[in-house]
């Protein structure tokens, strides 16, 4: 077929922030399938929990403390996280490079105190289906945690190399997206488990 | 058109099915009764509803109307015209819908309404046999048996389902519909049977090896001969008489058999297995698989896994001569 | 100042600047793949990977064929030997598992990785080393579940494998371990897939392609998408929490210690039932696609069949109890799923009449594509009618887990997925092979595999009917299913005959088939603006478009947009609801890193069967492979 051309895309830009890079959408699919998965297993947790006329089974809930630290360093981790996605967008790389640094910490501490968490739990994984679905959802928090705080090291070696510029900002952005999703699924699951109990 | 000759073969196959003694649609109790009902009232609709959409769409392709040379064209009073149609036809789904829901609901209610039988039979599915428990007010008078299930006609009985190790599903369908054996749950069925017979059924869920060859007998005989069958459960074994029955008794003893199985009345109180205190009286064996005749029992206890490959019944060395005379014994257990 | 918004280095050569074959040639050199092994196995064309998808997804169609003829073969007289309890059990769980996970999900989604960015009017599938990535996960979870079978190790479970009969206590060994992995692996690969085709369709459509503009194919695998996103992870959740029951002696399944057995049915089947309609909506689109090039006319309610495609997707969530009638649940909760699964009819039944309308208004055009869709109409609306007396709680007591159900999925699933895809093949494999298929051999091939299906399927409702349950390897004769049952088995060689036929159709038109052309349809979609087979770049100039058909709009000369890189791989990246160009992004070259990630992972996955620290050491591994996918290589498309 002839062609007529009617539409010059000479002068678009080669990259972009936020919903408009398909990587932001991917994402976002990648966010919303594991968020499924995590409601799904929050789901099994509640109906085993609805079943047995006593829950937890023949242990006591978690102890507040370890969780309660691991959430509070999570929520903190917002504020630089929120901060190298900003200085992304302005493609500031010194900053950049700070606070990526700094969620990497926090994500460290974060994996810390997640071992800590599973040592002082009251019920081992095969003691019976309260231990199951407990270690469970806590596992399934934990692999998200590893698999971003080892994509952000990745990352923050990235930005001390020669590839720091350009659409690497981009990723910076994205990475940030789904620490947010790691911190913000942490939340319900936090409540259920170690709240839930104690009501 | 060429779809004439199938359909006239297709239509024919309908005709050959409606028999047998475990079938669906030639129910012998008010609870499938009334779903074989239900099941005539849903083909009716949906016959008809499959028969009109092949016709609109047979008339789609005959349908030559003005060439479009443009396949873009618009003809906005021809588009009114087929939103109307296609919007009413839609409507038309709807209704229909509704209604089978409805149907569906109402038969539902009514099946579920009657929970009044006051026999009451626990029947534990296992891989791959039914152990079936009568129970009674008076602990004197409850008894096990397996496989086989006599109810008396007229009257609703209650099934408690469970089962002891993976799913199964209780399901004679000339009675009822099937409810599942699930591990760690107890699940209740009413049937009723309305005319004297045998009725068979089938585990309906499947549960390994010997989900083919899990039958169930269920036996509905008027009030008093029931009552007379039901004492004679309750009896323990009658000691063996003859010399003949006395050397199978031994046989049995002195065999494995006793780990898995019981006779009430004597020291055989295995409980994995099939319950034979009156397992002479039974009409089939191997859970509906064989006749229960002196050839098939012998054949069963030779080589369960030839008939039952997978079955948990283990291969027994017995000497022929010992075979006839355990034969012999388990056949007057009656 | 953002290296975004950077000036076009003026050295590069943009395709306004050259045309005709020059331009063709140069495109097809940048994007083009390597020859030679370590090329094709580098290969992030979404054109070979989706061949490669379709020809191993047909490969796992025969071999579960062939599992079922053995079946049928068994079940043609009562009480036969031919086959014992232990091989069936293996072959109807083969069968089912390879249908469902290895043939019908991955062949639609086959598909939509070839067609999708044809259609939508860009160059390759958004995330192109993942699509690469994907196909070889999908192809080692294929191969692990076959060769165990070879083995005498396959499952056999049956396709959902119940608990407990597929725990620990009750399935030994390591046959019901495999399973389960396979099953992550074709979710891991599905779910990739689903993500791709997401961004593809919302950032790379062609400008102008504002969302009344996409044909309604796309609609239904982004729809679709959609479903395996929400749907597959309660399948890995249920099959993560089989394993670990298994494996490392967790009790989600064991109810004597707080576990329950219908968990692992409730999970399944909240998938189970989004399944079948993630594997039939895009055979809808597949029928929209093919009765409105063969009707030569325009569809008739494009917006109600886009809605009914979102409403059944929506819907099909409700419907999971359905499965579980029989299971002593609570009869007012039960009755809930009857409402919603008879309502689902209703999005089915817009459909079925907008399409009636569209051939009614049109002037159709009978070849064996559209032969193909009046066996669907023929077939699936039968099959769809059987399931609203599935839906019945009462009626399913007596009708669930017997023949009645086996024949009525069969009818929705071949005839509402198979027939569609026979049709969708003939449709579009000019475009994929540059030849026609055989007409006349295409006529033989659908009324053998009509009457062959009609012949095996249709006597099952009534030897369900008449009592006979599934997944049983032998019956008795005197139950009096021995006619019907031989009768079916006739049917079932007469359909396997069909596919051979259909298999010689494919494999001689190849090499004989009368050449093509770009439109040998004259169809109005963008992927048949293009040459057949496409070159590597699919489109020379990306088009700019003005209507839902545009090649029926355009007839003289397409619109393209110019300005794109003739060196580097570049596509426009628009925006989400009005497809205006916003972006000139780099495209991925290709990777050997796919291949190794999917390696790395296939044997994390497997090894995971027989350890738990697999999935320790495993990790590490991947992660590895993926920096080593994710590095920039300082390449031009890396950079930017």
């Amino acid at each position: 077929m002839k062609h007529r051309p009617v539409l010059d895309v000479s002068e678009l830009p080669t990259y972009a922030f936020g919903a408009r890079s398909p990587m932001w959408w991917g994402t976002l699919g990648f966010c919303v399938l594991e968020g499924t998965g995590f409601a799904l297993a929050v789901g099994a947790y509640l109906y085993l929990a609805f079943l047995n006329p006593q829950w937890p089974l023949s242990a006591s809930p978690p102890d507040l403390i370890w969780a309660s630290l691991l959430t509070a360093v999570l929520l903190v981790s917002v504020i630089p996280n929120y901060l190298a996605k900003k200085y992304a967008e302005a493609e500031d790389l010194p900053k950049t490079q700070i606070y990526l640094i700094v969620v990497l910490v926090l994500g460290l501490a974060a994996i810390g105190l997640r071992f800590l968490e599973f040592d002082r739990l009251h019920v081992k994984w095969d003691q019976n289906a309260y231990g199951s679905s407990l270690w469970a959802l806590l596992g399934l928090h934990m692999a998200h945690i590893i698999t971003d705080v080892a994509d952000t090291a990745v990352l923050l070696v990235l930005m001390f190399t020669r590839h720091a510029h350009g659409k690497r900002f981009s990723d910076v952005g994205d990475n940030a997206f789904y620490w947010n999703f790691v911190v913000l699924s942490w939340l319900p699951i936090y409540a259920l488990l170690y709240w839930g109990p104690r009501l | 058109m060429r779809l004439r000759p199938v359909g006239i073969l297709l239509l024919v196959f309908p005709l050959t099915g409606c028999n047998g003694w475990q079938s669906a649609l030639d129910t012998h109790g008010p609870g499938a009764g009334s779903l074989e009902t239900l099941f005539w009232i849903f083909l009716g609709v949906l016959a008809t509803v499959w028969i009109l959409t092949m016709l609109a769409l047979v008339a789609s392709l005959r349908t030559r109307r003005r060439p479009h040379a443009d396949p873009l064209s618009e003809d906005p009073a021809a588009n009114r015209q087929m939103t109307g149609t296609v919007g009413a036809l839609v409507a038309a789904t709807a209704v229909i819908v509704l209604a089978l829901t409805g149907f569906s609901y109402a038969y539902q209610k009514r099946l579920m309404g009657e929970q009044d039988g006051t026999l009451t039979i626990k029947v534990t599915g296992q891989q791959w046999w039914w152990q079936v428990e009568y129970e009674d007010p008076q602990p004197s008078r409850t008894f096990t048996t397996a496989n086989e299930i006599h109810i008396p006609v007229g009257e609703p009985v209650r099934l408690k389902l469970e089962s002891s190790d993976v799913i199964h599903s209780f399901w004679v369908p000339s009675l009822i519909g099937k409810t599942d054996n699930i591990p760690g749950r107890q699940n209740v069925l009413e049937l009723q049977a309305d005319r004297e017979g045998i009725y068979r059924g089938q585990c309906a869920e499947f549960c390994g090896w010997q989900h083919a060859h899990m039958g169930v007998l269920i036996i509905a005989k008027p009030k008093a001969e029931f009552e007379s069958w039901r004492n004679q459960q309750i009896a323990s074994a009658s000691p063996a008489s003859d010399d003949e029955r006395k050397r199978g008794e031994q046989v049995f003893f002195t065999s494995p058999c006793i780990m898995c199985h019981s006779i009430r009345g004597t020291s055989a109180g295995g409980k994995v297995g099939p319950d034979l205190t009156h397992v002479g009286s039974r009409l089939t064996l191997a859970a509906g698989t064989l006749q229960n005749t002196r050839g098939n029992l012998a054949a069963w206890i030779v080589d369960p896994q030839r008939i039952k490959p997978g079955a948990n019944m283990p291969l027994i060395q017995v000497e022929p001569r010992d075979l006839n005379a355990l034969v012999s014994y388990l056949e007057g257990l009656k | 100042m953002s290296e975004a918004f950077a000036a076009p280095d003026p050295k590069e050569l943009r395709d306004h600047q050259i045309g005709g074959p020059e331009l063709t040639a140069r495109l097809a050199r940048t994007w083009g793949t390597k020859r030679g092994l370590i090329g094709a196995l580098s290969t992030v064309d979404h054109k070979i990977i989706g061949r490669r998808y379709i020809i191993t997804a047909f490969l796992f169609l025969f071999l579960a064929g062939l599992a079922a003829v053995a079946m049928r073969l068994q079940l043609a007289r009562p009480e036969s030997r031919l086959i014992g309890p232990d091989l069936y059990n293996q072959l109807f769980t083969m069968h089912g598992t390879t249908m469902m996970f290895l043939f019908a999900v991955p062949v639609m989604e086959a598909f939509a990785v070839y067609l999708v960015p044809l259609m939508v009017g860009t160059r390759n599938i958004a995330f192109p080393r993942l699509n690469a990535f994907s196909y070889y996960v999908y192809l080692f979870g294929g191969l692990l579940i076959w060769v165990a079978f070879m083995l005498n190790i396959g499952a056999d479970i049956g396709w959902f494998g119940y608990v407990p009969l597929s725990g620990p206590e009750f399935s030994p060994g390591k046959r019901a371990d495999i399973w389960a992995q396979m099953i992550t692996f074709t979710e891991v690969s599905a779910l990739a897939v689903a993500v791709e085709i997401v961004v593809t369709v919302l950032k790379q459509r062609a400008p102008g392609m504002t969302l009344d503009r996409i044909p309604l194919f796309v609609w239904s695998v982004f729809v679709t998408s959609f479903l395996i996103i929400f749907a597959m992870p309660a399948v890995m959740i249920a099959s993560t929490f089989l394993i670990l029951d298994r494996l490392i002696g967790t009790h989600f399944f064991n109810p004597a210690e707080g576990g329950d057995a219908l968990l692992w049915q409730h999970l399944f089947w909240f998938f189970g039932h989004p399944e079948v309609y993630i594997i039939f909506l895009p055979a809808t689109g597949m029928v929209s696609a093919i009765i409105t090039t063969f009707s030569r006319r325009k569809t008739f309610g494009y917006l109600a069949l886009v809605l009914s495609l979102i409403a059944t997707g929506f819907l099909s969530f409700g419907l999971w109890v359905h499965h579980m009638f029989t299971t002593g649940l609570p009869q007012l909760g039960a009755s809930f799923f009857t409402a919603s699964s008879m309502m689902i009819a209703i999005p089915n039944g817009i459909q079925i009449f907008c399409w009636i309308a569209t051939l009614w208004d049109g002037r159709p055009v009978f070849r064996t594509p559209l032969l193909f869709v009046l066996g669907f109409f023929f077939i699936f609306v039968a099959g769809g009618l059987s399931g609203l007396m599935l839906a019945s709680v009462p009626l399913d007591t007596q009708v669930h887990d017997t023949y009645f159900v086996v024949a009525h999925f069969h009818y929705v699933l071949i005839g509402g997925a198979v027939f569609p895809l026979l049709g969708a093949v003939y449709y579009w494999y000019p475009k994929i092979v540059g030849r026609l298929m055989s007409e006349r051999i295409g006529c033989w091939h659908f009324w053998l595999a009509f009457i062959g299906f009609n012949l095996a399927f249709f006597p099952m409702h009534i030897t369900g009917l008449m009592g006979m349950p599934r997944r049983v390897y032998t019956y008795q004769p005197e139950m009096g299913w021995d006619n019907l049952n031989l009768l079916s088995s006739v049917g079932a060689l007469i359909f396997f005959f069909s596919f051979v036929v259909f298999l010689w159709n494919t494999i001689t038109s190849a090499r004989s088939g009368s050449l093509s052309g770009d439109n040998p349809w004259d169809a109005g979609t963008l992927e048949w603006a293009t040459s057949s087979p496409p070159p590597p770049q699919n489109f020379d100039r990306i088009p700019v478009v003005t209507n839902r058909e545009p090649l029926w709009a355009e007839r003289e000369m397409l619109p393209v947009a110019a300005g794109l890189s003739v060196e580097n791989r570049e596509l426009i990246v628009s925006t989400v609801s009005e497809a205006r160009a916003d972006l000139r992004e780099a495209s991925p070259e290709p990777s050997i890193w796919p291949l190794l990630a999917a390696i790395a992972t296939g044997i994390t996955f497997i090894s995971s069967i027989f350890t738990p620290w697999a999935v320790v050491w495993g990790s590490c591994i991947v992660g590895v492979m993926l920096i080593g996918w994710f590095w920039p290589k300082g390449s031009k498309e890396d950079e930017e």
